[in-house]
């Protein structure tokens, strides 16, 4: 598309003010969201922002596009359908880890295996920030929240081993801290045809404030952070003096002068089989491990919109477009005089 | 039989015939019934049906939960209704007679498979002792053939196992009362031929079948006397056979191809909607979009959101399924935008009788959503006119940018009638009107969009992404009315719960008036909604032929109701409302308008009959003093 106007982070934001606490993550997020658009060559009035209910749900009235706020946990069913109807359009979901792993979770996963064309953000503070600060289906083991004064009992879940599970074709971690992963992680979704999931790691600083602290501050990152690069072997630290193995199918951290760097298992996101993908979001379940971010799986996929056409279009050249009069007489019929 | 050679009885004329066949679910008692139904509407009868089937796909079989039944009511004038009594019941085992020989009118034809009367089937049925012997079907014609024994017989030289042989002895019965009751053979043969096509000894079997039972007819003592219902003098046209699903269908595609955008529908399998689903899952060349979603709230979802980008959007369901939707119907209402949510209504609460009718819904379709959330209510009166009432909720949810409810049932579901086809030129179109320029000016002089402001009807405009210039942000939170920004100011609310109900009352105006069909001038009124339409103009013509007088106003609009009809009701002396539920529309009524409406009800999963409603009709004319 090249005859796409020419615009700037303005033309993107809207005139409402902007209503998250003053330190919430979610404002970095829309930064880096805002500054990539007039990157990806696309019409802002062909681009929608779908969410269901949450801080995190606010994003679409700060994005001068077509704006759909819908209710708790729904949006990837409403983009689901928008997507299906209007293949025309890039169609983003954002929502909360309450929203999309909660009470939405069955649309997620749903969304994730049938591949609609869908670029979706979730937004994981591992907090029901809206409502003011209850444990989620990410919190932690242990969590001490208004709901759970005596420490959460749940197992969590882990965002990427989730979508993985659900067949997902596209899957990535980024975390609200360095805006130059999220718009790469954010671009390579946007590109990719089918369902696209970006998990961002994100700072609550009112109710769960520092949740991925260990992880994301400056002077962590390089040791906590293991950043995937298809390709590549999965190293990490200052001097890439860890790495990760593969051992009897499961994924360990090794320091690099013991094992030799030819024993790191190769990332490649292009694996039709997830096993090793899955083995990687397994690496950290609490964060103060090393966990890993980056691009875990990217595999093409038939897009779930796309499909339904082309049955539309195979139909029509071996049916004729259709006859509503040949239609209503397409059963037996009689004549009375 | 080699005493009686083919003779030729007399054939007696009758205005009409209720036929009830009735077996096994593994009988194929539907298909039986529906094969009788074709050939007699392409005979030229009036008819209508009423298919009732168990819940269980596969109840044991032989037992009484496992029985299958499919009535049809074929007649030389114009009816209504599947009839209120069986004359005729053809019943394929002993759990079948137990359980539907009741209905049975007194004096009628029992038509049984001897076959099935052994001490096996009599005892899972919970017969004492066998019935074709003890007595207890003295007052009625019995027929006994032994259908599978005849059946294996004259499938003996066409290669097909006995076992599979008999499976075609639903059609040795078809073969049968197609004899005796005077209906066309070929119908039947070419069905065979085209159904079965590429399986020849399933052809043959049930051909074989069919033959055996006609030759049964002909030959054997049968001690019924040999009926025919002449073609009904019906409107001209063309016609064809439609059930109350399939009329939906082709009403939704129809309303698509005159409002020239593509259709949606989102939906998840649930009896007795899946049918509309399977049907437009077919239709792909008209553009028509399924989504076999996760559960009903994704399915209404993604109806909304396909409307939200310009198609026409549903959803399809049943009673369980509208309570999950409820919460995004609201949603709808909230951002005003067109939404066609059918509700084909079935016995509840909860799982309640799935395969069986009810109609209580209405107060749910009404009410059923949290805060202030009005919004349009039709309902179907009749199988084919389903088709319309489906263009109908189309109109008014893009002309109206609302979500509107249609309500069917689990009857006209499934329920067919011949249907004069429509000619598709004379169909009303639908008007769209996408928004494609901005509509106010700002105070800085700006030409901008504002997606909630309105225009006489006090409808917003439908303006879809992709677009240019009319980017817009709209969710379910409150927003101020015009520029749609997010407001919680108090007079902004209370401003908008009154907008929106205004919008929906002003639709009072874009609907056609309550009329009275039989005499306004009658003392009593009858008031009805959906399906019970059938039996009560059955009821009507019963009384008027009587020589007494009734008023007759049935009403396809519940939401908002018909301009009129405060006045209208205050004329009469006495109002009934008949209903499959405990007094809906009869407590709405009283509610709006103070009127004395007297309820009368029916929650048995079954159709009102017309002589029920006679006799309620009786009782309210006769307080009257009317009766004489
Ligand atoms: C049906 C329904 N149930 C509950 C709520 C209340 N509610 C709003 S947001 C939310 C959870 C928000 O948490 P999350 O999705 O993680 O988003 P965050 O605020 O943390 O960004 C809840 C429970 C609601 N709006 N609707
Ligand atoms: S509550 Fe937490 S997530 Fe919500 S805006 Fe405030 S800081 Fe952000
Ligand atoms: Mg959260």
């Amino acid at each position: 598309m090249t005859d796409v106007p020419v615009t700037t982070r303005k033309d993107w934001a809207t005139d409402q003010e902007v209503r998250w606490c003053p330190g919430c993550g979610d404002y970095s997020i829309l930064t880096a969201v805002q500054l990539l658009m007039p990157e990806l060559e696309v019409r802002r009035e062909d681009t929608v922002f779908v969410s269901g209910i949450g801080c995190a749900a606010r994003f679409p009235y700060y994005m001068n596009t077509y704006g759909l706020h819908a209710i708790h946990g729904r949006s990837p069913a409403v983009a689901t359908g928008l997507a299906m109807a209007r293949g025309d359009l890039h169609v983003w979901v954002v929502g909360g880890d309450g929203d999309m792993m909660s009470i939405g979770g069955n649309h997620l996963i749903h969304a994730l295996r049938r591949n609609v064309n869908l670029n979706i953000l979730l937004f994981n503070n591992q907090i029901y920030g809206l409502t003011k600060g209850q444990y989620s289906p990410t919190s932690e083991r242990g969590k001490v929240t208004k709901s759970t004064p005596h420490g959460s009992v749940e197992q969590p879940f882990n965002a990427i081993s989730l979508a993985l599970g659900a067949e997902a074709s596209f899957v990535a971690r980024t975390h609200d801290m360095d805006r130059g992963h999220m718009q790469e992680m954010f671009r390579r979704a946007h590109d990719h045809p089918g369902a696209a999931f970006v998990e961002v790691f994100q700072n609550c600083n009112v109710f769960n404030d520092g949740a991925f602290a260990a992880l994301t501050k400056r002077d962590a990152r390089d040791s906590m952070l293991i950043d995937l690069c298809h390709g590549k072997p999965v190293r990490f630290g200052a001097d890439g003096e860890f790495g990760v193995v593969m051992d009897g199918g499961r994924p360990r951290v090794v320091s690099v002068a013991d094992v030799g760097a030819d024993a790191l298992v190769v990332h490649d996101e292009t694996d039709p089989d997830p096993s090793v993908a899955f083995a990687l979001s397994r690496l950290a379940n609490t964060n103060d491990v090393p966990t890993p971010i980056g691009v875990f799986r990217a595999v093409e996929r038939s897009e779930y919109g796309s499909a339904v056409t082309s049955q539309i279009a195979a139909s029509q050249s071996k049916a004729g477009p259709g006859d509503l009069h040949k239609l209503l007489h397409s059963r037996p019929t009689w004549q009375v005089a | 039989m080699t005493e009686t050679s083919a003779r030729t009885q007399e054939v007696r004329t009758t205005d009409g015939i209720v036929l009830r066949f009735a077996g096994d679910s593994g009988d194929g008692m539907q298909l039986t019934g529906d094969r009788f139904t074709s050939a007699s509407a392409l005979f030229g009868n009036d008819l209508a049906t009423l298919p009732e089937f168990p819940a269980e796909i596969r109840a044991p079989a032989g037992t009484l939960a496992g029985v299958s039944s499919f009535q049809v009511h074929i007649s030389d004038h114009d009816i209504t209704t599947p009839g209120d009594a069986p004359t005729v019941l053809v019943a394929m085992n002993p759990a079948a007679l137990l359980s539907d020989l009741h209905l049975l009118k007194p004096g009628g034809t029992v038509i049984v498979n001897a076959d099935a009367f052994n001490e096996r089937n009599l005892a899972k049925a919970g017969y004492e002792s066998d019935p074709l012997e003890d007595g207890s079907l003295d007052g009625y014609t019995v027929v006994t053939a032994p259908m599978t024994d005849l059946t294996k017989r004259a499938c003996q030289d066409l290669g097909v196992k006995p076992r599979e042989a008999e499976r075609s002895k639903n059609f040795f019965a078809l073969g049968l009362v197609s004899w005796l009751y005077s209906r066309p053979v070929k119908p039947t043969v070419d069905w065979i031929d085209g159904k079965f096509a590429g399986r020849d000894t399933v052809i043959a079997a049930n051909k074989a079948a069919f033959a055996a039972g006609h030759a049964f007819g002909e030959t054997a003592e049968l001690g019924a006397s040999r009926l025919m219902v002449q073609p009904a003098a019906l409107e001209p046209g063309t016609y064809t056979n439609i059930n109350g699903n399939t009329a939906l269908s082709w009403g939704l595609i129809a309303a698509s191809q005159q409002a020239g955008i593509p259709l949606f529908l989102g939906s998840y399998p649930i009896t007795p909607a899946s049918d509309v689903l399977h049907e437009l899952a077919r239709h792909k060349n008209f553009g028509v979009r399924t989504l076999q979603a996760e559960d009903e709230i994704g399915a209404v979802g993604a109806a909304l959101g396909a409307a939200y980008g310009g198609h026409i959007g549903v959803t399809t369901t049943s009673g369980p399924g509208m309570a999950l939707k409820a919460e995004t119907v609201g949603l709808a209402v909230s951002l005003e935008v067109p939404l066609v949510v059918i509700d084909i209504q079935r016995g509840g609460p909860s799982t309640g009788l799935p395969t069986k009718t009810e109609a209580a819904d209405l107060l749910m379709a009404m009410y059923g959503r949290h805060g202030e959330a009005p919004l349009p209510i039709v309902a179907a009166q009749s199988p084919s006119d389903c088709f319309f009432t489906a263009i109908e909720a189309v109109r008014l949810a893009v002309e109206h940018r609302t979500p509107v409810i249609l309500l069917s049932d689990g009857y006209l579901a499934n329920s067919s009638e011949p249907w004069r086809i429509p000619d598709v030129k004379q169909l009303d179109s639908i008007a769209v009107n996408f928004a494609s320029k901005p509509n106010h000016v700002n105070d800085e002089g700006e030409s901008v969009f504002w997606p909630f402001r309105r225009d006489e009807r006090l409808v917003r405009p439908w303006a879809i992404p992709g677009t240019p210039g009319l980017m817009h942000r709209i969710g379910g939170i409150e927003k101020e009315d015009g520029s749609g920004n997010i407001s919680y100011e108090p007079d902004n609310h209370q401003a908008m719960v009154r907008l929106r109900a205004e919008r929906i009352a002003l639709i009072a105006h874009h609907i056609p008036p309550a009329e009275v069909v039989g005499d306004p001038d009658a003392s009593v009124a009858v008031v009805s909604w959906g399906s019970t339409w059938g039996a009560i103009t059955s009821a009507r013509r019963r009384i008027e032929s009587a020589g007494h007088r009734l008023a007759h106003i049935h009403l396809r609009h519940l939401n908002p109701l018909p301009a009129n009809l405060g006045d209208l009701l205050r004329s009469f002396e006495r109002v009934v409302v008949p209903e499959m539920n405990t007094g809906q529309l009869c407590r709405m009524l009283r509610a709006e308008f103070l009127v004395d409406a007297r309820s009368v009800t029916k929650v048995s999963g079954q159709p009102f009959t017309a002589a029920e409603l006679v006799e309620a009709c009786w009782e309210e004319i006769g307080t009257t003093g009317a009766a004489r």
